[in-house]
């Protein structure tokens, strides 16, 4: 028998979606209502999920319901929460205030909670999709910006591209193994070559939606020109389930095959630190340089999984964490940067920041330190767990390059840093911000700040889930 | 009181200060600010030097030992003092409070902040040299960046960008090559607890790497050539306060780094690194030497000075030689003080006349005869004037190299001498001759009280220790006796392995 309460953050979200769709229709003027029931929906769906700590598996065991998966879900869910949370502001001002923009970010979360469940390649396909189709039309959401516009176009076109290819992937594995499951994938396939294939290309597939390099080309383009409530989402919650899925993909059905893919992934990992450390050099605007930032730092959170160990898995999953964290508090910064209803985004928006706002430039120093990496900030720890378990393998090569890339990033944060403490002021920015985003922003800085007296408060969670 | 930790106080009190100076509002006459700061520092001041009078000079162990678990099963928080790190410990805490009363003459703008950082760079300084575990060490070594970034961006001169740069990529390449090591220690050892991983020593396959790991981040920090060259450039654009807090602490935890960690974890390889070590010292004291004698600008002569002189520490620590270590920590005390006196000095004409450009002074003696005299002693004591401090560092130094060998000592005494030209000739034309036409006795006024204060303090400790060096010696003589004693049985033990 089909236990369903196992699925019943699934099952609350999809209805609350419906439900919230009909009183978007039959209620006029409902926008802000239909928000504010969508934090209750994260909320009570993130409770759900804690209370269900069992290891299940449903459907033909196509869907599984595990330690590894009951945690991503509620780091999905308390990101979507702050993400929502501290860009209200922007969405009410930018006019973006409509019945779809909440009812989209519940079906993207919906996608993501499915994908990270998925224990089959359908499954796990249907739930990238319905996650990357509400993501294009959330980065088309200010539909009179050409940036905006465009860069809804381009993320559809690259991300159905790499679908396609996932899928083809897909079809590949299924041909050669007989099935979509991914525990029989590993003891079926008769053919390995063909396998190998398939498992590229979904990897490839997945590759796009982390934004690793090579495959790392709409990333600047879309954070740029979507609006930033639609960026934040972006550079946070669809790294999380991909990146999830990349560890039940490589570490489930292709484990066998470690040696084949470790290499790819080092590549990747490799690429990506680079490129997104010297691109982001010369970059204006703050988005823009967010998004290389972001490819260097998934570059970090892959070397994690480059070393075929449970060590490796963990440190990733506290990278990631922390790097949500720091995002969050990054982009509640710039949230913030509003005078006159509009809100500024270029590197010299910021000049003299410190000398009329010393509270929110200190916010933006000690994450600006964090995410370069130096102690004793969060980001230093995320960092060091990653290369503790690469230098437990042994892998000298990975650690020497992705520690040098670190100080090349560095340059560009200091760049910021140079640009807020020691340019010349410019006009005021406005201080009547909402509860919301200076609560996020608070949170998340003091969490950065003191992470390391006691690094354990999140550590704990992750060191319990063992994914081989 | 046994159980008072006394290290981890000595850690926090200052953080708690600019915790307090946050909270506290900055009004136009500012006082309140820097009385709560000095109060910090020197409360810390003395609680070092209760710290020092508790600590038994008889015993080579760690002392005022706390451990506490930070991370499960992983790291430990581990504190102590010996001998070696006792007297840097003092130096840290004595030096803060003079940067904290010499700040009213060339802070002009956010002192608050200015304060906050420096307490914080009290804590991190601290911190380093009293931290026993690798990774609590690399913490407070990679922190102090922050603060220090800041404050020769924020408060710096005319280049300051460029300089605070320059400062941050420099420490942190070597730095982050130094994380690899320690990493990669942790998982040969199973642990990074200093005293343990002395006791279980590494195998000597594995030391060469780990040791030049090591050294680049220490190279960078002390400065070794050639990679010194962040040192003039931070120096000459920092505030005084800034340039005093690099020049008398900063560049002292490389040479402790050296010490503690180079030498006492990797002994096979740090015996077969000596000619590279040997080499790039010597280079330093003769080349920055002779860079020095070049110099237009005061604060850039002085920086180039302190490469020097950190090459005869380094030189000294690699003797292995009880004179040469000695030497070397004796030197590190000496020249914290002596270029802190210096950089102040330059300080008080500078925020006179708002330049540094050795051609802009003349004669000086004419108006500002108390300067003059001041500027003499740490004149004297830079170069190693016996009866100064500077003479017993160089001179154990000296001795020790000459057992080593007695090539290198005879090219390190040229660099006394090249020390003695730079410095007098600097003095010369500063202080001697006719007074500048352009300098005005209204806008030269002779030292201030609290510019006396600060500088006859330096100046007193400088004679007392250059006729009465022996409070210092007999702190880390038992400590650096053991140390040369492990070391040499390390060495004799890997040869018969061998």
């Amino acid at each position: 028998m089909i236990n369903l309460y196992f699925i019943l953050p699934e099952i609350f979200i999809s209805l609350s979606i419906m439900v919230l769709l009909i009183i978007g229709v039959f209620k006029n003027s409902s926008s802000k209502l239909i928000y504010t029931f969508s934090y209750l929906v994260v909320i009570i769906s993130l409770a759900i999920n804690v209370n269900i700590s069992d290891n299940f598996s449903l459907f033909n065991n196509s869907y599984l319901i595990d330690d590894f998966s009951s945690f991503i879900k509620s780091i999905i869910f308390i990101t979507a929460f702050f993400v929502m949370l501290c860009s209200y502001n922007y969405v009410k001002i930018g006019n973006f205030l409509k019945i779809e923009y909440p009812i989209l970010i519940l079906c993207s979360l919906l996608g993501m909670i499915v994908m990270v469940s998925s224990n089959d390649l359908i499954v796990f396909y249907i739930g990238l999709e319905l996650q990357s189709l509400a993501l294009y039309v959330l980065a088309a959401f200010n539909r009179d910006n050409l940036l905006s516009s465009e860069s809804g176009l381009k993320y559809f076109v690259l991300s159905a591209l790499s679908s396609g290819l996932l899928l083809y992937g897909c079809s590949l594995i299924y041909g050669f193994s007989n099935t979509t499951n991914f525990e029989e994938i590993s003891r079926n396939f008769s053919f390995e070559y063909g396998v190998i294939f398939g498992m590229v290309f979904v990897l490839v597939g997945l590759a796009f939606k982390v934004s690793a390099v090579p495959f790392h080309m709409w990333a600047p383009d879309v954070y740029q020109g979507s609006p930033t409530s639609v960026t934040v989402l972006f550079a946070m919650l669809p790294k999380i389930a991909a990146l999830t899925v990349i560890i039940k993909f490589l570490y489930g059905p292709f484990l066998n095959l470690f040696s084949e893919w470790q290499i790819i992934i080092i590549f990747l990992s490799i690429a990506s630190m680079i490129l997104g450390a010297v691109a982001a050099i010369g970059q204006k605007n703050l988005k823009r340089l967010i998004a290389y930032s972001s490819i260097s730092h998934m570059g970090y959170a892959l070397a994690g999984l480059t070393t075929g160990t449970n060590d490796g898995i963990q440190s990733t999953l506290i990278y990631l964490t922390i790097y949500l964290i720091m995002n969050l508090a990054f982009f509640s910064c710039l949230l913030m940067l509003k005078r006159d209803d509009i809100y500024y985004e270029n590197v010299q928006d910021l000049s003299g920041l410190s000398k009329k706002h010393p509270i929110l430039a200190f916010c933006f120093l000690i994450v600006l330190f964090s995410l370069a990496g130096i102690p004793p900030l969060a980001g230093f720890f995320a960092k060091f767990y990653v290369f503790m378990a690469v230098i437990k393998e042994e892998m000298f090569f990975l650690a020497i390059v992705g520690l040098l890339t670190t100080v090349i990033a560095a340059f560009y944060y200091l760049r910021i840093i140079k640009v807020i403490y020691f340019d010349q002021e410019k006009e005021r920015f406005d201080t009547n911000f909402n509860f919301g985003v200076k609560f996020s922003l608070a949170f998340s800085t003091i969490l950065i700040l003191l992470y390391f007296i006691n690094p354990n408060i999140i550590n704990q969670f992750i060191l319990s889930i063992s994914v081989i | 009181m046994t159980n008072f930790p006394i290290l981890s106080s000595l850690i926090l009190i200052p953080t708690i200060g600019s915790i307090f100076l946050l909270f506290i509002k900055s009004t136009e006459k500012n006082n309140s600010i820097k009385y709560v700061a000095l109060f910090t520092s020197l409360i810390n001041f003395f609680l070092s030097l209760y710290l020092w009078k508790l600590f038994d000079n008889n015993i080579s162990d760690f002392q005022f030992v706390e451990t506490r678990i930070w991370i499960k099963n992983f790291i430990n928080y581990k504190v102590g003092v010996d001998g070696i790190s006792m007297l840097f410990i003092i130096l840290a805490t004595f030096i803060t409070p003079l940067c904290i009363i010499s700040v009213n003459n060339h802070v002009k703008i956010r002192l608050k902040e200015f304060l906050i950082a420096i307490l914080l760079m009290e804590t991190l300084m601290i911190g380093v040299f009293c931290s026993l575990d690798l990774i609590i060490f690399y913490l407070f070594f990679e922190g102090g960046l922050i603060p220090m970034f800041l404050i020769i961006g924020i408060w710096g001169g005319n280049r300051r960008v460029y300089s605070a740069f320059k400062f941050f990529l420099f420490t942190l390449v070597g730095s982050v090559l130094m994380l690899i090591a320690i990493i990669y220690i942790y998982w040969l050892s199973g642990t990074t607890d200093v005293e343990q991983l002395y006791n279980l020593g590494i195998d000597s396959k594995y030391q060469n790497y780990l040791w030049l790991a090591f050294f680049s981040s220490f190279a960078v920090k002390t400065p070794m050539w050639p990679v010194h060259t962040w040192l003039p450039d931070a120096h000459v654009e920092a505030p005084t306060a800034g340039s005093v807090l690099l020049a008398a602490v900063l560049l002292k935890m490389a040479g402790y780094g050296f010490i503690r960690f180079s030498v006492g974890l990797f002994p096979v390889a740090s015996t077969d690194f000596i000619p590279l070590i040997f080499t790039l010292s010597l280079i330093a004291i003769i080349y920055t030497s002779l860079v020095a004698l070049m110099q237009d600008d005061m604060k850039k002569l002085i920086a180039y000075s302190s490469v020097a002189h950190m090459g005869f520490v380094t030189l000294g620590i690699f003797t292995f030689t009880h004179q040469g270590l000695e030497g070397s920590i004796f030197q590190m005390i000496s020249h914290g003080l002596v270029s802190a006196a210096l950089f102040l000095s330059v300080g008080v004409v500078y925020d006179r006349m708002k330049t540094r450009e050795i051609k802009n002074f003349r004669g000086l003696v004419n108006i500002m005869p108390k300067y003059a005299i001041m500027f003499m002693i740490f004149t004297l004591g830079a170069l190693g004037l016996p009866g100064t401090s500077g003479f017993i560092g160089e001179f154990l130094i000296l001795m020790g190299t000459f057992k080593k060998s007695f090539l290198a000592a005879t090219i390190a005494s040229v660099g006394v001498i090249l020390g003695a030209a730079y410095m007098l000739w600097l003095y010369k034309r500063i202080i001697f001759g006719e007074l500048l036409s352009t300098i005005k006795k209204e806008i030269m006024p002779d030292l201030k009280r609290d510019e006396i204060f600060i500088l006859s303090t330096l100046a007193i400790l400088i004679i007392f220790l250059g006729f009465y060096p022996e409070p210092i010696i007999k702190t880390y003589a038992v400590s650096i006796d053991n140390f040369v004693d492990v070391y040499n049985s390390k060495i004799e033990t890997n040869l018969v392995e061998k």
